[in-house]
């Protein structure tokens, strides 16, 4: 009606429901709708309690229950130049950019560090899907030169984690020219005679599988993940046919022989190392922790009637964008 | 000339005016049109001129897919003596959408591949119009492996709207041929030069262009998504292919300043499509520089200079 309903009313508004709701506390489900209290989720690894569903995690949730006591030492990544396109679309990438690590509280889509996992030293490097979809630029493509270069220094085994929609588009042809310098990574690595161990997660898509994540000398997959070159709809509207049920998730890739392994989120770390010590005949002189339960002193307040809106906002959706055949 | 781009259409009405003139002149002896047609004639040249010096990125895109541009299979032909195709990846199938076999180049022996798009209708489906499964980059892999074995370098010709996105081919490893062809490429210890004679599409294209020198021709495109596909995911509307095109920097002057590739192979005057024995003559010519230049080199020093390079990509952006 005036300026006061117009400005002043939203303006307050927000600040009382701002402080009112707590967020995140409950996240619901994607795959069977249970309201699972943060607390237990964070213990789980962001494994759904009730059906086994794997939802996105960050690199810095899973480190910390992937090596050893939770302590890891991040790695350095050469800081590639901004923007080198000055690529536009409806936004500026610089603008993204800044809402990305507004949003995720990273700097950019891949973490990489150095720990042990059960008494085994490790370099390990996971990436972030939250962040502008885990794509693939320059900087994620430092990374894994960083990671490979690190563990060539040290001696010591790569285990990576990948999930993307594939590479950054804003960064044009120099995100396509990563997959020939993560794969001279991948090289040094084996010439190295040091082990490379993908853990291929949801989702892992387009020139990303086509490089780096495809080259492991075991290949781990997360179950249900999605894992293709071209994605899904793109298929579809190739062919004109309906795809079948389960089609390029993890699972489906073990069966026509692309994966080694399918494994649950809270066994990898075990795995991983017992896999790990065979191939290099170093002993584990820690046990894997048993995954975790709820711990009981913490009571689990009931669950909200209504899912709260900022959790949901922040689930992944399945699919993501990708860069096309 | 049949096949006009949207953009030259006032280029076709001139020259189609100065052939009419050309055919009523032929039907009556007595009419002198011969002044009228050389003007119509130098018009269209000018024209012609003007536009392919001036071509927007999405113009490029058009003509680097023009149907009449020469394809991997007219090069081979022209540049090549005793090509013998070998087919096959020994496990499953042989993929048309990438040829190549033996050859001698300039006398050379050499390893040559390509994708191949095809000309008609029947060879388009045939060569599934240069979109390769992952079939195509493992004869890649295997013709590299023979390659390097006896001591050949390879040229490869890169012409793809991307790789194949099928169900076969994903179920039988699309991303693991392609990468364990980029692989192959980086390891080869022979000289490797690749020409981007008309689309470099994204994966499809890298896995067989990871080489010591990549050539582009003048207006061909190599980009890590089509116009089409950035526009519908970033822009979420198929119409901005032109923006997409602008943004995405795929034109060979822009991939030159960026260090992606060595060398700009000029085409003649309305593009390779206009006067494909000229294109294709000047390809040829640079590739043999090229393997002159590389021919000395030990594969050592090749392999570790194709490494170089690579790494050493993106420390310079471009010009605001």
């Amino acid at each position: 009606m005036n300026w006061i309903t117009n400005y002043v009313r939203p303006t307050i508004g927000s600040l009382f429901s701002r402080r009112e709701v707590p967020e995140n506390l409950w996240t619901k489900c994607d795959n069977c709708g249970t309201m699972l209290f943060h607390r237990e989720l964070d213990a789980a690894q962001r494994v759904c309690t009730n059906c086994g569903h794997h939802m996105t995690i960050t690199p810095r949730a899973r480190f910390e229950k992937f090596f050893d006591g939770g302590s890891f030492e991040e790695v350095d990544v050469p800081e590639p130049i901004t923007d080198p396109l000055h690529f536009r679309d409806q936004k500026r990438y610089p603008d993204r950019m800044k809402a990305a690590q507004k949003k995720t509280g990273e700097h950019e889509a891949m973490l990489v560090a150095e720990g042990e996992i059960c008494g085994l030293p490790i370099v390990a490097a996971a990436q972030d899907f939250s962040f502008m979809g885990g794509s693939m630029g320059m900087y994620v493509g430092n990374a894994i030169i960083a990671a490979a270069e690190r563990a060539v220094a040290l001696k010591r085994p790569l285990v990576l984690f990948s999930a993307a929609g594939g590479a950054r588009m804003q960064e044009g042809i120099l995100s396509l020219m990563q997959m020939p310098r993560t794969t001279v990574a991948v090289d040094m690595l084996l010439e190295a005679g040091l082990p490379y161990i993908v853990v291929l997660t949801h989702p892992t898509t387009g020139g990303v599988t086509a490089s780096y994540a495809m080259l492991g000398d075991v290949q781990i997959a997360e179950p249900g993940a999605l894992i293709c070159f071209a994605g899904p709809r793109v298929i579809e509207q190739t062919i004109r046919e309906k795809l079948p049920d389960g089609f390029q998730r993890a699972e489906y890739l073990l069966d026509h022989g692309m994966l080694d392994r399918v494994t649950e989120r809270g066994k990898l770390k075990e795995e991983i190392a017992n896999i790990l010590s065979m191939l290099t005949g170093q002993e584990l002189t820690a046990p894997a922790e048993p995954p975790p339960e709820a711990a009981p002193d913490a009571p689990v307040p009931a669950p909200p009637p209504e899912p709260p809106m900022p959790a949901a906002a922040e689930a992944p959706t399945a699919t993501p964008a990708k860069p096309k055949k | 000339m049949n096949n006009y781009l949207d953009f030259e259409k006032p280029l076709a009405e001139i020259e189609g005016k100065a052939n009419e003139l050309r055919a009523m002149a032929r039907a009556n002896e007595e009419m002198d049109i011969e002044k009228e047609v050389a003007g119509l004639d130098k018009k269209a040249a000018d024209m012609l001129a003007k536009l392919y010096s001036e071509l927007s990125p999405w113009r490029k895109c058009q003509v680097a897919r023009h149907p009449d541009r020469p394809h991997c299979k007219d090069y081979i032909e022209a540049l090549c003596t005793d090509y013998t195709p070998l087919a096959g990846d020994r496990n499953f199938a042989d993929d048309h959408a990438i040829m190549g076999g033996l050859a001698r180049m300039g006398g050379m022996p050499v390893v040559v591949m390509g994708h191949e798009k095809g000309h008609d209708t029947k060879s388009r489906i045939e060569r599934n119009f240069g979109m390769a499964r992952p079939e195509g980059y493992r004869k890649a892999v295997r013709l590299m492996d023979l390659a390097d074995r006896f001591g050949l370098p390879v040229v490869t010709l890169v012409d793809t709207p991307g790789a194949f996105p099928g169900k076969g081919a994903e179920e039988r490893g699309q991303s693991e041929a392609i990468a364990r062809a980029t692989q192959r490429c980086l390891r080869l210890g022979v000289p490797m030069v690749s020409v981007i004679i008309g689309e470099g599409g994204s994966g499809g294209a890298v896995g067989i262009a990871t080489a010591n020198k990549v050539l582009m021709l003048e207006h061909s495109i190599y980009s890590v998504i089509s116009p089409e596909g950035c526009a519908s995911i970033l822009w979420k509307d198929a119409d901005k292919t032109k923006e997409a095109a602008d943004a995405l920097r795929l034109t060979a002057q822009d991939l030159q300043q960026l260090g992606v590739i060595d060398k700009i192979v000029k085409e003649p005057l309305g593009g390779a499509h206009r006067d494909p024995a000229e294109a294709i003559r000047a390809v040829g010519q640079a590739l043999e520089g090229q393997l002159k230049q590389l021919s000395g080199v030990g594969g050592d020093d090749l392999r570790a200079n194709r490494r170089r390079k690579y790494l050493g990509l993106g420390a310079k952006g471009l010009a605001a």
